[in-house]
This record gives structure tokens, C-alpha cells and sequence, in this order.
């Protein structure tokens, strides 16, 4: 399908999307060439994926269909840890142009390399993803994600430029600053976490700046699970449409998966990333529809390929096509993070089930924290909600109403008691980046 | 003749009357009056001030979340049984007190106390009627020095 439109804001469609209306077959001749040519290349550069593959007896030459890639062995976050930090690279680093790495709260941190034709791959799919969400040339972005180790700011950033738009690199931080620029350089489009643009309605409401009076259109959010009820708050208080954009560092960042205007699902860019479902506990292939774990196979990636990363979080692919005429297959918007899941009392509990509880009773979602603590062998979960303008009555009877109401919302997703404290507004830490809402104390002291 | 009452969420542990007190001083609001509800975990400070608008406008840049409140002042004579001649008045009309608190002000042989009602309207309607007296926002000014 050729385009004729460039860079049409109603599809958002820019050159570079063309591989986004790819037919089927088409898509899949060049999927099913990049996957031998990735896999020959990590065989013969990479210790580790060519001792895994001699293990079960594969060669590059196994790989005979897209089916195939059931045989190869999965790659997962520790391979990373354990070849720190360049164990992984199939690229020699005369080739290398970028590293970037991980924050490393556990240990090690993880690095990852681009080659300058990586950074190219990178580019182009941050163009697609921000013309998916409706960005064209003439818009003005505001950056918010963090520049630096972390892959989101210099991602989005390169993209931004790739696809013509403006690019203001102001990184995360500094609200204030942040809304005074939304203002004064008439700022159509900002990317950052959903979290960090949460905090940054509340202020400007603070400042008395009503971000729904400003040019303000788009919001591009991304880096951690965020729920529908938090998108509809967002597009209500700062009247923007919020998109959902999906990626991690181990396969390139940002840009490996993004909404379009139907805002049903995001868009897999499986031209460059081919995503599969498995059962998390057997490793065992899902079929489009069923949920489970996503695993990505990089099929353009040169300087650290990666063969079937398990990413951890918990999706389902959906094949049917999609109202913006993309072609490539959306996967659902991720939810939950097998790596997120805590258990108490031997409950498995998402962050987003309490989200989920909270919402029901407040309409939007409050600022929350869950801290997990042990007393006397016995493990207890208190969520503290700070109070907004919405539920703030002059009456302690109010109060306590909506606090018991949040507490029941609560115990009968989970079915579990929980302590509900209501704090202050502000009392709560502010991410910048990722939002912290879990607190486990339960192995100090 | 409503009064415009601030109300402030605080969390009851040590320290936190202090900080929103100390924002409105630093703009040179006086208060007037002020009153405290509380539970185990939580409260709500109830403010008078002069200025009610600035002082809104200060506390919510400051990251609180204030709530608007219209009550009623009224004088009752500063002797026993002073308040329970009003309570008998606003009884017999039927009148929900959601709460209320005295004032530190006096004047002459008077007391100044402030009411919370489900209907402020009709609370200054038998109130008055009854022959006690509603006091406004610009005659409560002018008592406070």
C-alpha cells in the first residue's frame, strides 16, 4: 500500500509508517529473512546463544519458518547480569556508537549497544510510534522523559526529530519549569511516564494553569503500567488525547509498540520485533488471543541482538484488524508485570488490582502507596491515598465514610483486610521517572 | 450574613497544625478563629480569616486541599444559659447543627459563636425572627483589632 498523505495527522501517517501497512504476506517474507539473518548473526558473535543452540543440537540453518522460532532457547534478564557488560554484543565496539544501561537496582546494572544503524532502527520506529499517536511536523514535543543511562529521553528524542517535529529536551524534573514551557513555547505533544504527568495536572492546578486552555493536544505516555481509568482522568483534566506506548531497554527502549488513534491496543513494530505469547510457567507457545508472557526476538537489532527476551509482562495479541489500517498485529496494553506481583498471605496481588479498586470509588485515581510490613509472623497491607479536592469534605463523617469505602473496595477485589490511612496531599514521594508503589518492609528489622 | 469558612485536611500526628498556620502569617492573614475536629488518624482544621480568598489561594499553592464551608455567626449573651436559650430556638424549628465552635472574640456582654447547618438560609431566617442577632463578615471585622 503506497501513501500518499505525509505526515496526515488524522492517521498519523508519515514515510517511515509505511511498513505499518505492510500486507500479511509481505510482512512475513520480511520477518521470516531478518529472523535467519539475526539468528545467524547471534549464533556467530555470541558465546552464549551459540552454546544454547549447539545444546539442542540447532544450527542457523533450523530456522526454516517463522514457526521455527519455537525450537530456540529463550534469553531472559539475568543472561544480562551474567555477561556484564558486554558479553552479549555481536558487534565489535569499533561498531558500537551508543551504550546505555539500566538503572540496577538489583545488583549489576544491565548494559545494552547500538550500532549507528541501531540508532537509525530506533529512530524510525520512535517516528512510527509518535505519527501513530497522531504527531506530525508542526508539532511541538516536550521531552520529559529522562536523558541520560535510561533509553527513554534520548529515544523519544531522536524520533521526535526523525518524524520533523520540535523537539524540547527538558528531561524529567523541575514541574514547575516543565508547565511554564508547556505554556510559553506552546507545547502540542509531551512525553513522559503516565505517573510524572499526573503529578504534573496536579500542580499546574495548583499554579491556577488550566492545561485544557493551552494548545496542549497530545500526550505520549510510557515506561510502567498505567490503567484506562487513569487515561480518562488525564485526557479529562488536562484535555489531551493520552496514548500508551510500550518498550524496554533489552530490546532497543522506547518504540517497540504504540497505540494509534483507535486507542484499542498497541501497534507491535514486527517488522523489527517479533513478538510471541508463552505460558510464563511451562515456556510453551500461546496462540494470538490467549494471554501470557510477551517474548520479543530483535530481527534488525546488530549490536545485541536478542533471541526470544522474555520480557515479564503479561499481554495477548490481538490479530483482528484495526480501524487505522495498520496491518501489524496490536498487542493488549500491558496491565501487570509478572515482575510487579507480590504475595500476601498467599494472595497474588497486582498494583493495578488495588488501582483498579481505588478508581471504582474515587472516579480518577488518587496518589497511593501500598506498604507491606510483618508483625508478630503476621504480614499486613496498608495503602495510604492522599486526599484530593474531589473527596475532601468538611465533615470527619465524610471522611471516614470515603475511607471505609476505599478499604472495602479493596478487600473485595483482593479479599484480603487492608489498613487504610488517608494522608495529606504532597506526602507521598513524586517519581519523576517510574512510580514506586510498593513499599515491602517486611524483611527489615 | 453567611461567613465564609476555610477547612483544611491534616493528618493527626505531631506538627502538622504548625505549617499551615505558619503559610497564611507569612502572608500577613490574621485569623480570626479557628477550630479543630479529629479522629485517630485524621483531622480538619477549620479557619475564620479576613481575607478567606488570598488565604485559599495561599494554602492551595502550598499543596493543601482546602474546602469552602458557608457558616453562620451569631451573638448569644455571655451568661449561663446564653447558649442554651439559642440550641432551644434552633431546636424548636427543627434546625440540623452539623457542628459548631465559639469564637475567642467577645463583645461587651456578648459571645460569638459559629454554626454549621445543613440550611444556613433558613438557620438566619429563625435566628433572626427569634430576635437573636446574625453577625456579618464586615461587622465581624470591625470587632477584631
Amino acid at each position: 500500500m503506497l501513501k500518499e498523505l505525509w505526515n496526515d495527522a488524522e492517521g498519523g501517517f508519515h514515510p517511515a509508517s509505511a511498513p505499518d501497512f505492510l500486507p500479511q504476506t509481505a510482512l512475513k517474507e520480511v520477518q521470516l529473512r531478518r529472523l535467519r539473518a539475526v539468528v545467524a548473526r547471534a549464533y556467530a558473535n555470541v558465546q552464549l546463544f551459540r552454546e544454547r543452540m549447539d545444546e539442542r543440537g540447532l544450527t542457523p540453518e533450523s530456522i526454516q519458518s517463522l514457526q521455527d522460532i519455537r525450537h530456540l532457547p529463550f534469553t531472559v534478564k539475568t543472561d544480562l547480569r551474567d555477561t556484564y557488560p558486554f558479553g552479549l554484543f555481536a558487534s565489535p565496539m569499533s561498531d558500537v556508537v551508543r551504550l546505555h544501561a539500566s538503572s540496577g537496582t538489583t545488583g549489576k546494572p544491565i548494559v545494552v549497544a547500538y550500532t549507528r544503524e541501531d540508532v537509525e532502527v530506533w529512530s524510525e520506529v520512535m517516528a512510527r510510534t509518535f505519527a501513530s499517536c497522531g504527531l506530525h511536523r508542526g508539532d511541538i514535543l516536550q521531552n520529559a522523559f529522562g536523558y541520560g543511562l535510561f533509553t527513554g529521553g534520548l529515544g523519544a528524542h531522536y524520533g521526535g526529530e526523525a518524524l520533523g517535529a520540535t523537539v524540547i529536551p527538558i528531561s524529567g524534573g523541575n514541574t514547575d519549569r516543565q508547565i511554564m514551557l508547556i505554556r510559553d513555547f506552546n507545547v502540542t505533544a509531551l512525553c513522559c511516564t503516565p505517573s510524572y504527568f499526573t503529578h504534573m495536572v496536579e500542580r499546574a492546578r495548583e499554579l491556577g494553569i488550566d492545561l485544557r486552555d493551552l494548545p496542549l493536544r497530545v500526550g505520549i505516555f510510557g515506561a510502567e503500567p498505567w490503567t484506562d481509568g487513569m487515561r480518562h482522568h488525564i485526557e479529562a483534566e488536562a484535555g489531551i488525547k493520552a496514548y500508551d506506548i510500550y518498550g524496554l531497554s533489552e530490546i532497543i527502549g522506547p518504540g517497540v509498540a504504540a497505540e494509534c488513534s483507535a486507542q484499542d491496543g498497541l501497534h507491535v513494530f514486527e517488522d523489527h520485533f517479533y513478538p510471541e505469547i508463552i505460558d510464563p510457567d511451562t515456556g510453551e507457545p500461546l496462540p494470538d488471543g490467549a494471554e501470557g508472557e510477551l517474548v520479543i526476538t530483535t530481527l534488525s537489532k546488530k549490536a545485541m541482538p536478542m533471541i526470544r527476551y522474555r520480557t515479564r509482562d503479561i499481554t495477548s495479541l490481538i490479530t483482528e484488524p484495526c480501524s487505522c489500517g495498520r496491518t501489524i498485529r496490536r498487542m493488549r496494553r500491558i496491565g501487570r508485570r509478572s515482575d510487579d506481583m507480590f504475595i500476601i498471605r498467599g494472595v497474588n496481588v497486582f498494583p493495578s488490582q488495588v488501582e483498579a479498586a481505588l478508581m471504582a470509588v474515587e472516579g480518577t485515581l488518587p496518589h497511593y502507596q501500598i506498604i507491606l510490613t510483618r508483625k508478630g509472623g503476621m504480614d499486613r497491607m496498608a495503602v495510604e491515598v492522599e486526599v484530593t479536592p474531589e473527596v475532601f469534605s468538611d465533615s470527619i463523617r465524610g471522611l471516614e465514610d470515603i475511607r471505609t469505602r476505599l478499604a472495602q473496595s479493596i478487600e473485595r477485589i483482593l479479599g484480603i483486610r487492608v489498613e487504610l490511612r488517608l494522608v495529606e496531599p504532597h506526602t507521598l514521594a513524586r517519581s519523576e521517572g517510574k512510580a514506586k508503589r510498593v513499599i515491602d518492609r517486611r524483611n527489615e528489622g | 450574613m453567611k461567613l465564609q469558612q476555610l477547612s483544611l485536611f491534616l493528618e493527626n500526628r505531631p506538627g502538622r497544625l504548625e505549617a499551615p498556620l505558619s503559610a497564611i502569617a507569612a502572608e500577613g492573614i490574621n485569623i480570626l478563629t479557628l477550630s479543630l475536629a479529629d479522629t485517630a488518624q485524621f483531622g480538619i482544621l477549620r479557619l475564620i480569616v479576613r481575607d478567606w480568598e488570598k488565604a485559599k489561594r495561599v494554602l492551595e499553592q502550598a499543596g493543601w486541599v482546602v474546602n469552602l464551608t458557608e457558616v453562620v455567626a451569631v451573638d448569644v449573651l455571655d451568661r449561663p444559659g446564653g447558649l442554651a436559650e439559642a440550641l432551644r430556638i434552633l431546636e424548636d424549628a427543627d434546625l440540623n447543627i452539623e457542628y459548631m465552635y465559639a469564637f475567642s472574640l467577645r463583645r461587651g456582654d456578648k459571645a460569638i459563636l459559629i454554626f454549621r447547618f445543613e440550611d444556613p438560609d433558613r438557620a438566619i431566617q429563625v435566628l433572626t425572627d427569634k430576635g437573636l442577632h446574625v453577625v456579618d463578615g464586615e461587622e465581624l471585622m470591625s470587632f477584631v483589632p
